[in-house]
């Protein structure tokens, strides 16, 4: 007897929409067995992350603090792979976002709040976007693989960054801690309910929609989807690939520049280190966890949202590495990547050869 | 004759198609057993039973009266089963000598280089082929790599060769020689499967012939049982190929005027080399030439999707070389690509989607920089309805559909601009009887409202049957013209070879 | 002076080059790997516990090669048996690594262990310039250039490693030649990953001998970048693992004189640098034959039918 793979005919929605809810539940279990291993209850843990991130208005609102950033870098990210391109780079762009909005904050001169707000959005959205159009530049003229170039510009980034907040933009009266002189008020977002929510969550939300009316109703989205599918065809339409490239790439690193921007004005209100404990990283699983839509994004940023507040609280209680979230988004990647064969394939028996 | 090979009931089943459905079917020892079908009976897809490389969902098969069941071609290729695929199974990065020895068994670990050298150099003597072993295969004509397929089996001593079409890439002339070839194969006891659908060859090759129509083996001739006639009519399931009545309104004026082409591969080697071409207004012209001889390059360079690197292209007055395709389209060129779904379609879109894909852009389709959807949906469903495409449900996936509907979702788009030269590279390549008979259809019907088309196809058939004129390639330069009508096969195939010029256009 | 730097730059590059070599026999036989940087962690922590908890340093390379051939399994399993994206897959890993590492490191970091001794080559470890830097070098460093040899001997001298090029090249061809497509790219994957984990467990042992999170510090993604640039080439994969070393230790040694320059902007050479030589190996690349394997990234699916 021999297993062999057959492509399904047809592949029911009820395995399209439960596969991924079977794959988080096993990687929940699979995450069990870790902490298990780390020497924590894994059902204690559990109980304390939906506890944290929940079971409260505040916990609540905490975790819709967490999906900000990550509805935003994760709308960055699932664009560019609506054009089979791999924006790795949130977390640096990001980062350069948060840069160009503390500049205008701190050194412009501006002091009106809408004038503030407009001006550092829009360095945010051209910093952020320049960093990603670095790569997308390279990968238009010269099909340079933008995986390693805008990886290779995170750590760039933080390391400019690094330079600014030790360096020129240290705060002269911050007792020499890296961080950069706090924003004034007419720079900061509002707060709700006397939480730290801020308007950067509607700012979010505003984005997600925009960026579904761009794919679906605009003539540049529907360029981006036919090259998205195949470039060759697009090529062979005559629309002009290498441009969408940079520009998509651009856009990308733009949206996940606001996202900088937003924990800049609505959170941190400076320049300082840990801005994003790897927003960027975890956008790239929302992304994918999305599939193709904006409100999948939202939700995916929801739920991821949850996971941070929660890791945070175990970072507290057990002393937990934060990092431990990414082993979890980790094996919530693979289960997924294997579900989708069950989607497409059914095993099959079969009889082996006869040896007469 | 106590058969080597024999299948019964075999029924295999893809996504949405029966490809085989109780197929029998058997080959005796130093036989050369042919089976004929249209393309889409079945053909490949049996033989890939046969070699272990697709799992029959039901039927049996025995070797020597054994029962067997293939899971991988290891199983069978350790039976002395061998297959030279349509599409050769080499590696073009590799030497003729490396690819030739992944294919040989019990080859120790760190070979003696020496020793199969001069093995394979003694096959390639023996039948007088011209192949250097440190070549890489990249380099070399899709002739002699069909030789490298061969000589692996070879090696390999195979009692079975099973070969997949192996005439559609050659010259009648290098057909010749691999006939001999194989008969003297035949002599040394090796059974053959001969794959065709070339009418000829099959009268001159086969001692049976086993014909597939739609997945179903229909009926088995032996020699002296079977001449073209019966063995088309079993194909076609007519008696006769249709023939269509063109109305000759083909005008003298030059529509398209090509002047001393070269188009430059990836390698930098001339795909086409100075290539000069003109097409009149209304006019069928068929371009033949064994595939790799340039037809795509000229068709990718007619499109705009190749640069030039020398020569120009007019249409009419209008000098289109270095245009985008989008130009190129404006200016009234439509293309049926060759490999519609890696260039035809965005497999993710709809068919709505797909078919706007060259007009989105236009007025009519959009509201300034937001898409009219209405217009699109109205736009998807009159040409769903004109063009019989079986679409599925709203909104599915282009990548779901038929290779038949998916070629009719390229010529509805192409063709709706009312296009004044269309270019059609193997336009009917794959599809069932029906879709093919309805492409034919639109080309011709296409040239009855002034519409030029250059049609390269690989059937010369299918050539003879539709053009006014027919263009024969060779190595990236024209031979010449011939006129369907007084011209012999034999004649067109020497040009093809390269062995005979200068003909009057 | 130059004898340091260039000793230097060897222990530099040696993490690197294990990580390129295990890339390049991933790539070779069809599959991206993008998870080099989470494997090159779990190396480093696996060796260096395993050094930590045996005594000997030879155990825990054992261990490091060991635990990422395992792991390495997991990103085997989904690309090959279950045709998964090799992108997002390899993604998955390196944040498996740094997640896993972080986790189970909390009670290495701050431990000591003794660290790979050098092995002075008698006679030649004398050699001007060179003999401190190819001639005095620890276990690992010789065993590297051993692979170099042994992984270009293995590719194109030995029947197993034609077939496993074939399978990178054309998997189908492959198939029909009777190679299991599967097991060589599963073994692959797998045996690459060991090799990139012997490279995590060189920086836990010899550059720096203890455990600290995140140590890899980009070296995986370093790797990945100059894969590409070697062509494939475990020859050339040498040259830019030492041309990355001699960068890394000319920063150190910039960092150690004491310049104007900040250190942050130090720290940048090498990621700006891979930038740098990826850009320029692309469109080498391009101009001449290609030297990608050309079922890179594709899952084989035999019934595929296109």
């Amino acid at each position: 007897m021999k297993l062999v793979i057959e492509r399904r005919d047809t592949s029911s929605p009820l395995l399209r929409f439960g596969a991924p809810v079977v794959s988080i539940v096993i990687a929940l279990f699979f995450a069990g067995a870790l902490l298990l291993l780390a020497g924590v209850s894994p059902l204690e843990a559990y109980r304390e992350i939906l506890y944290e991130a929940v079971g409260s208005l505040y916990g609540l609102s905490e975790t819709l603090v967490k999906a900000t950033p990550l509805i935003l870098s994760g709308l960055a990210v699932s664009l560019a792979f609506r054009m089979q391109i791999w924006n790795i780079g949130a977390e640096g762009q990001i980062y350069m976002g948060a840069m160009g909005a503390t500049w205008v904050a701190l050194f412009s001169g501006m002091e009106n709040h809408w004038l503030l707000m407009v001006g550092m959005f829009s360095a945010a959205f051209i910093c952020g976007g320049l960093w990603a159009g670095v790569a997308g530049l390279l990968r238009a003229r010269w099909s340079v693989n933008e995986v390693i170039v805008t990886l290779m510009m995170n750590y760039i980034a933080i390391l400019f960054i690094n330079y600014l907040i030790y360096g020129p933009w240290r705060d002269p009266q911050g007792f020499n801690f890296p961080l950069t002189a706090q924003f004034a008020e007419a720079a900061r977002f509002a707060n709700f309910f006397d939480t730290r929510l801020h308007s950067g969550f509607l700012l979010a939300l505003g984005c997600a929609l925009i960026l579904y009316l761009f794919m679906e109703r605009t003539i540049w989205g529907y360029q981006i989807k036919v090259i998205g599918s195949n470039p060759q065809a697009a090529r062979y339409a005559g629309m002009r690939t290498g441009a969408s490239v940079f520009w998509v790439l651009f856009l990308s690193g733009a949206i996940a520049g606001i996202a900088g921007f937003s924990e800049v004005a609505g959170l941190q209100y400076r320049l300082q280190h840990g801005l994003s404990p790897g927003y960027g990283y975890t956008a790239i699983i929302i992304a994918w966890l999305a599939r193709r839509s904006a409100l999948g994004v939202v939700i995916v940023s929801l739920l991821m949202g949850i996971l941070l507040v929660g890791g945070d609280s175990l970072q507290m209680l057990w002393q937990l590495p934060i990092a431990f979230v990414y082993a979890f988004q980790g094996l919530i990647l693979f289960f997924l990547l294997g579900s989708d064969f069950f989607i497409q394939y059914r095993l099959k028996l079969v009889k082996g050869i006869h040896h007469g | 004759m106590p058969e080597l090979l024999q299948i019964e009931n075999i029924r295999k089943t893809f996504p949405g198609v029966v490809a085989l459905d109780d197929v029998s079917f058997s080959v005796a020892p130093g036989e050369i057993h042919t089976l004929l079908g249209e393309n889409g009976a079945g053909k490949s897809t049996l033989m890939n039973v046969f070699t272990g490389l697709y799992h029959p969902d039901s039927g049996r098969m025995y070797l020597n009266g054994e029962p067997v069941h293939f899971t991988s071609p290891r199983d069978s290729l350790s039976r002395g089963i061998g297959m030279v695929h349509q599409h050769f199974m080499l590696v073009p990065a590799h030497s003729v000598f490396e690819n030739i020895l992944l294919a040989l068994d019990k080859v120790r670990q760190v070979y003696d280089r020496k020793h199969y050298q001069q093995k394979m150099q003694k096959l390639i003597d023996t039948f007088g082929l011209d192949l250097d072993l440190d070549t890489e295969v990249w380099k070399l004509s899709i002739g002699a790599q069909q030789w490298i397929e061969l000589i692996k089996l070879l090696l390999r001593d195979c009692r079975l060769l099973i070969l997949d079409e192996p005439t559609a890439v050659l010259t009648p002339q290098e057909t010749e020689r691999l006939f001999k070839v194989l008969r003297l194969l035949q002599e040394q006891g090796k059974s053959i499967i001969f794959i065709s659908h070339k009418m000829r060859e099959v009268m001159e090759i086969s001692d049976r012939v086993t014909v597939l129509k739609k997945g179903r083996s229909i009926a088995t001739l032996e020699r002296g049982h079977f001449n073209r006639e019966t063995l088309a009519g079993l194909m076609i399931g007519r008696d006769r190929i249709p023939e269509w009545q063109r109305n000759m309104q083909m005008s003298e004026k030059i529509i398209l005027d090509i002047k001393n082409l070269s188009v430059r591969n990836d390698r930098g080697l001339a795909d086409l080399d100075d290539f000069s071409l003109q097409l009149k207004e209304g006019e069928i012209l068929g371009i033949a030439g064994v595939a790799g001889n340039g037809q795509k390059a000229l068709a990718e360079a007619l499109t705009g999707l190749k640069e030039v690197s020398k020569g120009q292209i007019f249409a009419g007055l209008v000098d289109i070389t270095h245009s985008t395709a989008r130009s190129s389209y404006i200016s009234g060129i439509a293309h049926i690509p060759e490999d519609r779904k890696s260039i035809g379609i965005a497999p993710d879109l709809d068919v709505a989607d797909n078919l706007i894909m060259k007009s989105f852009k236009n007025s009519f389709f959009r509201r300034g920089i937001f898409q009219n959807r209405s217009a699109i949906r109205h736009n998807a469903e009159e040409k769903i309805s004109r063009f019989a495409i079986k679409s599925g449900p709203e909104g599915s996936p282009v990548r779901y559909l038929s290779g038949g509907n998916i070629q009719k979702v390229i010529i509805a788009r192409e063709l709706s601009e009312q296009p004044r030269v269309l270019v059609a590279l193997y336009p009917t390549r794959g599809l069932d009887i029906g879709s093919a008979e309805y492409i034919h259809k639109v080309i011709v019907d296409g040239a009855g409202r002034g519409m030029s088309t250059i049609l390269i196809a690989e059937d010369l058939d299918e050539l003879l049957k539709l053009s006014d004129r027919i263009a024969v390639m060779f190595r990236g330069k024209l031979v010449g013209y011939v006129n369907p009508r007084q011209t012999t096969r034999e004649e067109i195939g020497l040009m093809m070879s390269g062995e005979k010029q200068d003909q009057q256009p | 002076m130059v004898e340091i730097l260039l000793d230097a730059t060897v222990r530099a590059g040696t993490p690197i080059l294990f990580a390129t070599l295990g890339a390049i026999l991933n790539e070779r036989a069809g599959i991206i790997n993008l998870g080099i940087e989470g494997l090159m962690l779990i190396g480093a922590l696996a060796g260096f516990a395993g050094t930590f908890y045996s005594g000997s340093s030879l155990i825990g390379i054992l261990a490091a090669f060991a635990v990422t051939f395992v792991v390495g399994s997991i990103h085997a399993l989904i690309t090959v048996q279950l045709r998964g994206n090799q992108i997002v897959s390899g993604l998955a890993l390196t944040m498996f690594g740094i997640g896993v590492t972080a986790l189970f490191g909390r009670e290495m970091v701050g431990q000591t262990i003794g660290g790979l001794e050098r092995l002075p080559i008698p006679g030649l470890s004398q050699l001007p310039i060179v003999g401190r830097a190819f001639f005095q070098q620890d276990l690992l460093i010789y065993t590297s250039f051993a692979l170099v040899f042994l992984l270009w001997f293995f590719l194109y001298r030995t029947r197993t490693g034609l077939a496993l090029r074939t399978v990178g090249e054309n998997p189908a061809a492959a198939d029909t030649c009777g190679i299991s497509v599967s097991l060589y790219r599963f073994l692959a994957v797998t045996t690459g990953a060991g090799l990139v984990g012997i490279g995590g467990a060189y920086l836990s042992l010899a550059m720096t001998p203890m455990w600290i999170e995140n140590m890899s510090a980009g070296r995986g993604w370093i790797a990945v970048a100059l894969v590409i640039f070697s062509g494939w080439s475990s020859g050339k994969a040498m040259f830019g693992a030492y041309l990355f070393g001699g960068i890394t230790a000319m920063q150190l040694r910039f960092q150690a004189i004491g310049t104007d320059i900040s250190t942050h902007i130090l720290q940048m050479l090498p990621y700006v640098f891979t930038i740098l030589v990826l850009v320029v190996s692309t469109i080498r690349l391009q101009k001449g034959s290609s030297q990608q394997p050309q079922g890179l990234g594709l899952p084989y699916d035999r019934e595929d039918r296109k």
